[in-house]
C-alpha cells in the first residue's frame, strides 16, 4: 500500500493507512495517545485533515477499517449501505462534504433523506474538520423523531432522562429521587434505573415498582432498568412490565462480545419487547448507551481511533430502530478524554455524528472526579447541546450520582435550560404537567409557593 | 402539624443520600446545596491528587514489616492517562523485590483515594492478620502511583500464592475514602479481573472495618481450599461483590 502523504514547508507528513490518517487528524485525546495512534505534534494533526479533506467520501465504502470478514459491525454497515441515498454526495470529498452539510442546501429534509446513505466512518472524517460551532449547527438542522408514550426528538423540546440511582436499589430512596424529579418535569425520555444488582428479580422488582408509580400517576413516560440484554430477557419471559429493552454497544464485535451481546441478540431482544405491545404511540424499545473508550478498554478498536468506532456503534444502534441513545461521554474515565476540553469536544462529535446517521441521540453530560473537569464546564457543554437539538439529557438529583459515583446534570439544570431556550418537553408530557396544574402562564414550571401540600399528596400514594 | 407535614421529605431522607428536595432559587440551586456540592468535589479531587503519606502508613502497620515499590508512572498527571504504567512495575522497585514463599502477601496501592488508603488500609491489614495467624504473611508491600494488576506482578515475583491488593477508589461525592480489595489466587501478570474476587466500599460510612475482615479472611481461606479465585468463588451474601452493572462495565476499573 502507497499510503498518504503531505509536504507542509520541508516537512513531508507520510500515514501508512486511512485508519493512520483518521486517528492523525482527530483532535488530540488521551484515549488516542493511550493507543499509540495520536499525531505527535498539532502540525501533523493538520498535515492528516488536509489528506482527508481530499478523499472522496466513498473511500469508506470500499476500504474498511475493521475488516468485512472477521467483524459483524463492519458487514452491517456495509451491507445495509443504501446507495441511493448515498447519491446527491457520491462525488465529494470529504472536505467538500463538510462545505454542503454546512450549505442551506443542507435542509432538515435533505439531511433525513441522506442519512441511510451514510456509513460511520464517513460522517466521523467530516466532524474531524469541524469546528464546534460547526458541529452544533449542522446537528440543529437534523431531525430523529422517536415515540414509545412520549414523543422524543420534535424540534423546539428538550426531554431528559430521570435516573433515580441508589446504590442498593433501595425501593423507598428510588421513588423519593423519582418524585423529586417529576416535581421539576423531568422523566418525559425515560425514568430509567441502573441497578446496583444485575439480577432478574431484582430487575422485575424495580420494574414493578415503576410501573406503579406510572400507573397511579398516569404519567405519559415510559420506564427502563438497565441491566443487561439477556437479564430483561428474562424479565420479559416472566412477565415483567418491560417498555424499553437497554444495552451498552460499542463499534466492534469484539467489543460486543465483551459486553455479551451480539446483533443476533439485540434483534431477538427487540422482538420481544415490541410483541409485548406497551408502546401507546409508537414501537421503539430499544435503549443503547456507548461511549469513547469503550472498545479500547476491552482491548478491541483494532488501531482505529475512538471517535470513529465510537460511531460505528451508532450503526448497530440505528439498525433497532431505538427510542433513546446516549453518550456517557465523560463517564469512561480520564485515560480516555482527559480534561473538560476534551470532553466537551467528544460530546459534541457524538452527538453531531448519531444525528447525521439518523440515531435519535441524547447525552449523559458528566464527568468522574479523576477527570480534570467541574460543574462549570458542564454548564457549557449542556448550553451547546441544548442549541445543537440533543434528545435529551440526563438528570439525577443535585448532579449527583449516588450509586455510579460520578457527576451528572441535575433537575435544576434541565428544568434551567428548557426555561431559558424555550424547549419544553415532549407534548404528552407537558400536557401532563398542564392538566396537573404545575405550569405558569408563560408555560413554565415555577418554584412551589408551598411543597408540602403536593409532595404530600405525591409521596402518601406512592409510599 | 406533625413533622411530616412540615418536611414532607422528612421520611425519604433516611432511605437515600441522593441530594433530594434541594430547593430552588429559581430555577437554579440555593446557595446552600451549591456550596455543599462544591465542598463534596473538593474533598474528592483532593482525595485524588493528594499523596499518601508512606512513612505514616509505615508506622501505622507497625510491627508488621513493610517494603516501598513505585509503579512505571513517574507522577498522578501520567498515572491517570497511563493505566498501562500504573499496572507495571518500575524497573528500580521490580530488581528490589526478595524472593520468597507465602501463603499471602497484603499489597497497599494508592489507587486514586490517599485519603481511602491512609485511613482505612492499616486498620484492615491488623485486622486481618489476628484473623489469619497461622498463615505465612509476607511483608506488607506499599505501591505508589499503582494500580489492581500491580499486585500480580509483585506477589509473583516474591513468591505468594495468594495476593490481597488493597487501593484507594475512585472517590464519589458521599465518600471520598472508600477502600477497595482485590483477592487474586496464582496471583501472574496478565490476570483477569474476572479471576478476582472484589471487596469495595470499605469506610467509615460503608463497609466496616471488621466486616471487610471477616469478608477477605473468609474468601482467603477458601481460595486456598479451592485454589482459585474470581467468578467461581462466590460467598453466599449477596453483597459481596461492588455494584455490578452495565453502565459500569463501559469503564476499565484496574
Amino acid at each position: 500500500m502507497a499510503g498518504y502523504h503531505r509536504d507542509l514547508g520541508r516537512q513531508r507528513h507520510r500515514f501508512d493507512d486511512l485508519k493512520a490518517v483518521m486517528a492523525c487528524a482527530s483532535p488530540r485525546r488521551s484515549g488516542d495517545e493511550l493507543a499509540g495512534i495520536a499525531a505527535d505534534s498539532d502540525e501533523r494533526r493538520v498535515a492528516a485533515r488536509m489528506v482527508l479533506a481530499d478523499l472522496p467520501l466513498k473511500i469508506f465504502l470500499t476500504e474498511a477499517l475493521v475488516p468485512y470478514e472477521t467483524d459483524e459491525v463492519t458487514r452491517l454497515i456495509i451491507d445495509r449501505h443504501d446507495a441511493e441515498a448515498f447519491r446527491p454526495v457520491a462525488h465529494m470529498t470529504v472536505g467538500q462534504f463538510r462545505d454542503w452539510l454546512l450549505s442551506y442546501d443542507a435542509d432538515t429534509a435533505a439531511l433525513a433523506a441522506l442519512a441511510p446513505g451514510l456509513t460511520p466512518e464517513m460522517v466521523a472524517a467530516v466532524s474531524k474538520l469541524m469546528r464546534n460551532h460547526d458541529l452544533v449547527c449542522v446537528a440543529a438542522k437534523c431531525s430523529v423523531v422517536t415515540r414509545f408514550r412520549t414523543t422524543v426528538g420534535l424540534p423546539g423540546r428538550l426531554s431528559s432522562r430521570l435516573q433515580p440511582n441508589h446504590p442498593t436499589d433501595d425501593p423507598t430512596g428510588i421513588a423519593a429521587s423519582t418524585l423529586d424529579g417529576l416535581l421539576y418535569g423531568i422523566g418525559d425520555a425515560v425514568i430509567g434505573i441502573n441497578p446496583a444488582t444485575d439480577n432478574v428479580p431484582a430487575c422485575i422488582a424495580l420494574l414493578e415498582m415503576l410501573d406503579a408509580v406510572r400507573t397511579r400517576f398516569d404519567i405519559p413516560v415510559q420506564s427502563c432498568v438497565l441491566a443487561h440484554v439477556t437479564t430483561t430477557m428474562q424479565a420479559m419471559e416472566r412477565g415483567a412490565p418491560v417498555d424499553l429493552v437497554f444495552q451498552s454497544i460499542a463499534g466492534t464485535e469484539k467489543a460486543n462480545t465483551g459486553f455479551g451481546v451480539t446483533l443476533s441478540l439485540l434483534a431477538e431482544a427487540q422482538e420481544a419487547a415490541k410483541s409485548l405491545k406497551r408502546g401507546t404511540i409508537g414501537d421503539n424499545v430499544m435503549y443503547f448507551e456507548t461511549g469513547q473508550g469503550s472498545a479500547l478498554s476491552a482491548d478491541a478498536h483494532f488501531g482505529v481511533d475512538q471517535q470513529t468506532v465510537e460511531t460505528r456503534a451508532y450503526a448497530v444502534a440505528r439498525a433497532f430502530d431505538p427510542l433513546l441513545v446516549n453518550t456517557v461521554v465523560g463517564f469512561i474515565g480520564p485515560e480516555y478524554l482527559y480534561d473538560a476540553k476534551q470532553i466537551t469536544r467528544a460530546g459534541l462529535e457524538d452527538h453531531f455524528c448519531a444525528k447525521l446517521l439518523g440515531v435519535p441521540m441524547g447525552c449523559d453530560v458528566c464527568y468522574t472526579n479523576h477527570a480534570e473537569a467541574d460543574q462549570d464546564d458542564m454548564d457549557v457543554l449542556m448550553t451547546m447541546l441544548a442549541t445543537a437539538g440533543v434528545n435529551f439529557l440526563i438528570a439525577v438529583p443535585g448532579a449527583d450520582d449516588v450509586m455510579l459515583n460520578y457527576q451528572s446534570l441535575s433537575y435544576h439544570d434541565v428544568l434551567g435550560l428548557r426555561h431559558l431556550l424555550k424547549r419544553p418537553p415532549a407534548p404528552e408530557f407537558e400536557a401532563w404537567l398542564d392538566k396537573a396544574g404545575w405550569l405558569d402562564e408563560q408555560r413554565r414550571l415555577p418554584p412551589w409557593p408551598d411543597q408540602s401540600l403536593v409532595v404530600s399528596a405525591l409521596l402518601g400514594s406512592a409510599a | 402539624m406533625s413533622d411530616t407535614q412540615k418536611d414532607p421529605w422528612a421520611r425519604f431522607r433516611s432511605a437515600t443520600r441522593a441530594r433530594i428536595a434541594l430547593g430552588r432559587s429559581g430555577d437554579a440551586l440555593p446557595t446552600k446545596a451549591l456550596l455543599e456540592f462544591q465542598l463534596a468535589h473538593a474533598r474528592a479531587r483532593d482525595a485524588v491528587h493528594s499523596a499518601v503519606d508512606f512513612d505514616r502508613l509505615a508506622a501505622d502497620l507497625s510491627p508488621l514489616e513493610c517494603l516501598r515499590v513505585h509503579s512505571a508512572a513517574p507522577d498522578r498527571p501520567t498515572y491517570l492517562r497511563r493505566p498501562d504504567l500504573g499496572r507495571r512495575l518500575d524497573p528500580a522497585s521490580a530488581a528490589g523485590l526478595p524472593a520468597g514463599e507465602w501463603d499471602l502477601l497484603f499489597v497497599i496501592a494508592d489507587g486514586l483515594s490517599a485519603a481511602a488508603v491512609q485511613v482505612n488500609a492499616a486498620p484492615l491489614v491488623h485486622a486481618c492478620v489476628a484473623r489469619l495467624g497461622h498463615l505465612r504473611i509476607g511483608p506488607v508491600v506499599l505501591a505508589g502511583q499503582a494500580r489492581v494488576a500491580l499486585g500480580d506482578e509483585v506477589a509473583s515475583a516474591m513468591g505468594a500464592r495468594l495476593v490481597a491488593l488493597l487501593v484507594g477508589e475512585r472517590p464519589g461525592l458521599s465518600a471520598a475514602d472508600s477502600l477497595g480489595v482485590y483477592l487474586t489466587w496464582d496471583p501472574k501478570p496478565g490476570r483477569a479481573d474476572s479471576e478476582r474476587n472484589c471487596i469495595s466500599n470499605v469506610h467509615a460510612g460503608g463497609l466496616s472495618i471488621q466486616t471487610a475482615a471477616d469478608k477477605l479472611c473468609w474468601l482467603a481461606t477458601e481460595a486456598a481450599r479451592l485454589k482459585l479465585t474470581g467468578v467461581a468463588l462466590k460467598e453466599d451474601a449477596p453483597s459481596l461483590a461492588g455494584p455490578d452493572n452495565d453502565k459500569k462495565q463501559l469503564t476499565d476499573r484496574s
